[in-house]
């Protein structure tokens, strides 16, 4: 389904990305872990498309197109998904008016019916209880003094709504409490099928006891240094990332 | 990067969508601007004497003013002298009801999406359709009648109602007042004039809609809104122009009386031609509205949208006499490319216990300059005056202006006022959380655009607020790159 082939990138001439390689399949969900500013949510931006950011090398194919190539509009309409980190307040516009744009511009790339107003809410309201969402808070201004747990499910409730076959999410656990972090993970794994692949970018193993990960990457200056299943991630825990920094930092010098 | 930039260059040649004009016979006064035009105007309008002389009492007034120049606004001096100030539409004899109405007229109205034909309007809105300087019909006349509601064109009100419109004309906005004004008063040819008597809740929305058709004819139209005690109306007023090089001079004056507990509510969508994306052409737009709380427990509420317009200077204000009084200005003002808005807004606190608020939006993109100038006088004797002003500016690009003028003048110490400004950009971020859902740049901007100004959208008529939503949309178009 996704394809990186040897991908650089750099923010305002500083090289972030240096050559990352790596195959998504569907059904599978990968684990992207590494020690700050490795370039993990740099990856995550690059794929959905942020404009700071100059891909210098490199491709990456997503089902059979050069999703370079696209707008990031029309990279989400082909089904790549982003969960923020930091979720943009937008004041006045409430998550409802806000999902329902969306929901209709998708539909209408992909050839389907606007959907009305009646069955718009039916189909929200079947999606709200995967995340246990309030409709209060759906009504209120996107993102707008919600806590931080609020935003972090709204963003995986926009997710079941607009049913991406990539979903990528970017440091969804951080500031998340157990409760919350449950309820994210159950949303996210319940949106799981044999059509639909995830990528999850992550400090902490603890995320990846309740999303279990098919693989997991070690990304370190730009590169992915290390793969594994998800053992790799219980080692990283429990040893942390300065094994493996010194063990590329050696080779690198050589 | 290019693609923006293809974006932009698509959505700023869109066209002005009401810039057509219709070729018609029109009878029209000679160029210039002197006594003779003055008593030919009003000849032509079979004015009584008294009218007669309070005009040209303002146009002795005005020659003596100067043109304002503190507005922070720039552009060349319109040569008032070569201004055609009549123009009407010829019609072979005064027609009696909207049946007798030329059908040509008619169309321009249905054109704009304005239907004058009450048998197919489904909505409750009444209106008075004024073309160049005369109103051509008004709908729903007798409906209202029988409530005692008096909805004309001036005109009609200066012989049907004479003793009503010499009570009141320029009892709110003397002729004295200003520049604009002053000419007004001296050269104006028709407008509105609504009267509510005393207890009646208007049933219908009343509207009026101005379209400027003549070339070189500067539009002048006045407004005169009554109401008595315990009367409630609520007022739109809509506007459009045609697409030409030069500039058009529109000089409007509106004045509101409301009486003990009276409500008036006033609504405006203004979008006159705003001029071509290089800044040539566009209608100015200096237009004096003020309304008095005249008795205690009355209200007058201004809400604007103003998206068109190649320079706009005005103030909607409220003197509020009445104790218990309330005064309110919502306002949204846009501009793009070459256009400049200075607008706000003035609450006079003379009453006891008087209370006004003020939002102010206003939203720059292009090279525009957007101003807000706004002044809260409490007077001595208002004791516990209120006041709330917010003042939100809005930036889209780094090539335009926002600008706030806030004058606060106090003189009682019991007085509260509040004042909130913020301004902010459209961020890239909000821009690629929406892009990241699958939301176009351009659909983006609208959304984050009417979420700003939802909360003056929320003051309008529903129908009304659709329309502006889709102005703003459509006048923000292309301005992201």
């Amino acid at each position: 389904m996704l394809t990186i082939k040897n991908l650089h990138a750099s923010i305002e001439g500083t090289p972030i990305l240096r050559g990352i390689n790596l195959e998504v399949k569907a059904g599978e969900v990968h684990a992207i872990m590494g020690p700050n500013g490795s370039g993990k949510s740099t990856l995550a931006s690059v794929l959905a498309g942020r404009e700071e950011y100059e891909v210098t090398e490199g491709e990456v194919s997503f089902k059979g197109k050069d999703l370079l190539d696209l707008a990031p509009e029309d990279r989400a309409r082909e089904g790549v998904f982003l969960a923020f980190q930091y979720p943009v307040e937008i004041p006045g516009v409430s998550s409802t008016n806000f999902l329902r744009t969306a929901v209709n511009q998708v539909r209408e790339y992909r050839g389907l019916e606007a959907l009305d107003a009646v069955k718009f809410l039916t189909m929200m309201k079947e999606k709200m209880k995967l995340v246990e969402i309030d409709q209060k808070l759906l009504s209120r201004s996107l993102n707008e003094g919600f806590s931080g747990g609020e935003k972090k499910r709204n963003e995986i409730f926009q997710m079941a709504m607009l049913e991406p076959t990539l979903s990528i999410l970017d440091e969804t656990d951080s500031g998340l409490d157990i409760d919350a972090l449950r309820i994210v993970s159950n949303g996210v794994n319940q949106l799981k099928s044999k059509d639909n692949a995830t990528i999850v970018v992550t400090h902490y193993q603890r995320l990846l006891d309740y999303i279990v990960p098919d693989y997991v990457h070690v990304l370190y200056k730009g590169k992915i240094v290390k793969s594994g299943t998800k053992e790799l991630a219980l080692e990283l825990e429990e040893k942390g990332y300065d094994w493996i920094k010194e063990a590329v930092d050696s080779e690198a010098t050589v | 990067m290019s693609k923006d930039n293809q974006i932009l260059e698509e959505l700023t040649s869109k066209e002005y969508e009401h810039g057509w004009s219709v070729n018609y016979e029109a009878d029209e006064a000679p160029i210039g601007l002197n006594e003779e035009i003055i008593n030919w105007i009003s000849a032509k309008k079979e004015e009584p004497q008294w009218l007669l002389e309070w005009r040209l009492k303002a146009f002795k007034t005005w020659q003596n003013m100067t043109e304002p120049e503190w507005a922070n606004v720039t552009y060349p001096k319109i040569d008032l002298q070569s201004l055609r100030y009549y123009s009407a539409p010829k019609q072979d004899k005064k027609p009696k009801s909207l049946d007798e109405v030329d059908p040509e007229l008619l169309q321009i109205y249905e054109r704009l999406g304005i239907n004058l034909n009450e048998q197919k309007k489904l909505q409750g809105i009444a209106v008075d359709a004024v073309l160049d300087s005369v109103s051509v019909g008004t709908t729903f006349k007798a409906t209202l009648s029988k409530l005692g509601i008096i909805f004309c064109s001036f005109s009609e009100a200066v012989k049907e109602h004479p003793e009503l419109v010499k009570k009141y004309l320029g009892s709110v906005v003397p002729m004295t007042d200003n520049y604009y004004a002053a000419l007004n008063s001296a050269v104006f040819s028709d407008g509105s004039f609504c009267y509510i008597p005393k207890g009646v809740r208007c049933p219908m929305e009343l509207s009026t809609y101005f379209r400027i058709n003549a070339a070189n004819t500067g539009q002048f139209e006045r407004t005169l809104i009554v109401a008595e005690d315990e009367a409630y109306v609520s007022y739109l007023e809509g506007c459009t122009a045609p697409q030409r090089d030069e500039n058009q001079l529109h000089a409007a004056v509106v004045e509101i009386y409301a009486a003990k507990n009276a409500e008036v509510k006033y609504s405006t969508v203004q979008n006159w031609f705003p001029g071509d994306k290089n800044g040539k052409g566009g209608i100015y737009n200096f237009v004096t509205k003020r309304g008095i709380c005249a008795g205690d427990h009355s209200k007058i509420s201004w809400t604007q949208v103003e998206t068109g317009s190649a320079v706009t200077w005005k103030y909607p204000s409220c003197i509020l006499k009445g104790d218990h009084s309330i005064g309110e200005f919502y306002s949204v003002a846009v501009t793009n490319n070459y256009q400049q808005a200075d607008t706000g807004t003035k609450m006079i606190h003379i009453g006891k216990n008087t209370k006004s608020r003020i939002v102010s939006k206003g939203i720059s993109a292009g090279k525009s300059q957007n101003s807000y100038r706004g002044q809260v006088q409490v007077m001595k004797r208002a004791d516990n005056a209120r006041n709330f002003s917010q003042c939100d500016s809005l930036l889209m690009g780094d090539r335009c202006g926002a600008h706030t003028f806030p004058y606060i003048d106090i003189n009682n110490s019991s007085a509260k006022v509040e004042h909130e400004a913020t301004t902010s950009k459209i961020g890239e971020d909000q821009l690629f959380y929406c892009n990241q859902r699958g939301i176009s740049t351009e659909d983006a901007v609208a959304l984050i655009v009417n979420g700003y100004a939802k909360e003056v959208l929320n003051q309008l008529p529903m129908e009304f607020a659709v329309e502006a939503q889709k102005l703003l949309a459509l006048t923000l178009e292309g301005s992201v790159g």
